[in-house]
């Protein structure tokens, strides 16, 4: 996500360093924003008795978000309003109005596995911790493909490919990320019950 | 909405320049008295059809008195931001403006041949929703489809300052105003801006009743129409810098940014000045503190004449003013265009130095006491005016009327509408003797847009390589 912004940093100051430092920002929010929404969740996993509710609760929370997005194709305009020098702000913006965190939730649930563990004599605090530790492993692991499959993008562009191809490898997959959030939703319900 | 980004957005402008030529140019039909209904003239600019240089289709609007003045497209290449990413909306429909009614059609132009209205916005609603009237420049931008107006509220215009309203790029309705620190903006006319430095720029004309029923003598010899340009931080909404150009720089009009987004420079015409009758140009840029600046580069002396041969208006002068009523800028920001209304000349520049512009070319069509005839030998009313310039920088449209009660002041034996066209070619710039269009009976032209955007439309968010 955003990685034509890294393109566009990097031709504005004619450095390559540009293009690296975007990626990063670009990085920093969009791991923040799938924090912020991984983080609650991997406490509430502490509530061990409710797991299955949770898992089926997220798993919905998604598909709505995928039909939403279905239904109403704008795009979010406060987006519109972002300094072009923000970029990690950009990033965590973006990432939230899609529902990038959100859309990892019932895959982070999944790999909790909360139901091996003998849940009964664990102290909910040392549960709770190793959960976040996992929260934020998913978060890094998400961000760091993102990055690399959008570095990889932004650096082809920039190094060999020029602009000319901007426009002709930008697809309008607003569609394919709806469903997808729907198809991760039930995925997340499929394996809870 | 497409599956790919619509083929007419150009990442930069040098691809834009790059892209197929012009098949149509879309041209506002306006009625003086408003005796008919105004529309859009589709013409077809393809030198190799048959009905070259003819009006193949026109959108006549239902409703009387509206005067279309200027009007622009619901999306460009603005689209293909990497902020905002809306890449997938089409270069469809046009955004056209009644400056008197304050009534909006959207006309879909898809096919150019059966173009239609799709939607009228009332002027109720555009009362309503902005407190402005008069809507004027389109520019399609972050937040949607940004429209300059030159009214605030009430009859007259005259309750509140005029400004800019955003428009919804999809749906067409009113979102509301843009502004939320004017500063000492009170006046509106031209707006444009640069997306990836946020900055806009803004200028002035004059209020409506300094307009509406011509030009006022006492006004503009007393310094009342505007002379100040404003920059704006375009995403904050905010006025963060004034410069005045000097009350004797009488109404500030078309603002003109360098298309490279890497540049942070641009030009303003002047119409005329109060102490001499000289026309001007101004090229505005940011310093390295980050201050606005602006002097006068480009300066058109008056033309002596006879006071027997001068229109009422004029004729205490003694000359003729240039009136420098329109500008352009090429896409390789290397020509500047500059319509002297007045003495009926079309100027060509080379900015390549913004600072140091060289005069290139010149041609000359019309002007007051000298109407000088098309190379064809049919007349050009008035002068040349709205000009608009081909994306590969070849072929330069122009159009001859100003503003209804001021063509009249100005040019009170002409009338008429035509719409010509000089290339710019080994040859230099020089008028093309078979593109001529005549106007149907009644109907004056101004503003010129081109099939798949041209040099007053497109806005770049990357830089040149």
């Amino acid at each position: 996500m955003g990685w034509p912004l890294a393109v566009s940093a990097a031709l504005f100051e004619q450095k390559t360093a540009a293009l690296l430092r975007a990626l990063v920002a670009l990085a920093v929010g969009h791991f923040l924003a799938m924090t912020a929404i991984l983080l609650p969740f991997s406490m509430m996993t502490a509530l061990v008795e409710w797991e299955q509710h949770l898992r089926i609760g997220a798993g919905l929370l998604v598909i709505a978000l995928g039909f939403y997005l279905l239904i109403n194709r704008r795009h979010p305009r406060f987006l519109a309003r972002v300094k072009p020098t923000r970029l990690a702000l950009w990033s965590f913006l973006a990432a939230m109005a899609h529902g990038a965190g959100l859309m990892l939730v019932p895959i982070y649930l999944g790999l909790c596995a909360i139901d091996e563990l003998d849940a009964g004599h664990q102290a909910a605090g040392a549960l709770m911790a190793s959960n976040m530790g996992t929260a934020v492993l998913v978060a890094v692991a998400h961000t760091a493909a993102m990055t690399l499959a959008g570095g990889a993008l932004a650096a082809g562009m920039y190094f060999w490919l020029g602009l000319k191809f901007l426009s002709k490898t930008w697809f309008n997959l607003d569609v394919v990320w709806a469903l997808s959030l729907v198809l991760v939703g039930l995925f997340g319900i499929w394996s809870a019950v | 909405m497409n599956l790919r980004p619509d083929p007419t957005f150009h990442p930069t402008a040098q691809l834009a320049m790059q892209a197929p030529v012009e098949n149509y140019a879309f041209t506002v039909m306006l009625s003086p008295d408003g005796e008919q209904s105004d529309g859009i003239a589709v013409v077809d600019v393809n030198p190799k059809s048959d009905s070259y240089g003819q009006i193949v289709h026109k959108v006549i609007v239902p409703h009387k008195g509206d005067e279309f003045h200027h009007f622009g497209w619901n999306a460009c290449s603005s689209s293909l931001s990497p902020l905002t990413g809306h890449a997938f909306l089409e270069r469809r429909y046009l955004i056209v403006p009644g400056i008197r009614s304050s009534r909006i059609y959207i006309i879909d132009v898809k096919d150019p041949l059966k173009a239609k209205i799709h939607k009228t916005i009332e002027p109720e609603e555009v009362f309503a929703k902005t407190g402005y009237s008069r809507p004027h420049t389109i520019h399609c931008g972050p937040e949607g489809i940004y429209v300059s107006t030159l009214g605030g509220g009430g009859e007259d215009g005259t309750d509140g300052p005029p400004g800019i309203f955003i428009m919804d790029c999809e749906t067409f309705e009113i979102i509301g105003r843009y502004e939320m620190d004017r500063g000492e903006q009170d006046k509106h006319y031209d707006f444009w801006w640069n997306l990836p430095q946020d900055y806009m720029v803004s200028s002035e004309w004059g209020l409506p009743p300094q307009f509406e029923g011509g030009i006022v003598a006492e006004d503009l010899l007393s310094n009342k129409y505007g002379h100040k340009i404003h920059f704006w931080d375009l995403r904050a909404r905010k006025n963060i810098q004034t410069i005045d150009l000097g009350e004797n720089h009488q109404m500030a009009l078309e603002i003109r940014p360098a298309h490279d987004p890497a540049k942070a420079y641009g030009f303003c015409g002047v119409v005329v000045d109060t102490t001499n009758l000289q026309g001007s140009i101004f090229t505005w840029w940011r310093d390295d503190d980050g201050k606005w600046q602006a002097r006068k580069t480009i300066t058109i002396d008056p033309r002596p004449e006879d006071a027997d041969n001068l229109p009422e208006l004029l004729k205490g002068f003694g000359a003729v003013p240039p009136l420098v009523t329109d500008i352009d800028l090429s896409l390789d920001d290397k020509y500047l265009y500059v319509a002297c209304w007045g003495l009926g000349e079309m100027h060509q520049y080379d900015v390549s130095d913004p600072m140091n512009p060289v005069l290139a070319g010149k041609v000359e069509v019309g002007g007051i006491a000298r109407g000088a005839a098309h190379p064809n030998g049919k007349p050009f009313a008035y002068g040349p005016q709205m000009v608009e310039i081909s994306r590969d920088g070849k072929r330069v449209y122009w159009t001859n009327s100003l503003y209804s009660t001021w063509d009249d002041q100005f040019y009170p034996d002409d009338e008429g509408g035509q719409m010509v066209m000089a290339n710019n070619d080994e040859n230099g710039f020089h008028l093309d003797k078979d593109f001529y269009v005549d106007f149907p009976e009644g109907l004056r032209s101004h503003q010129i847009r081109l099939e798949g955007g041209d040099c007053s439309t497109d806005s770049f968010c990357y830089p040149n390589v």
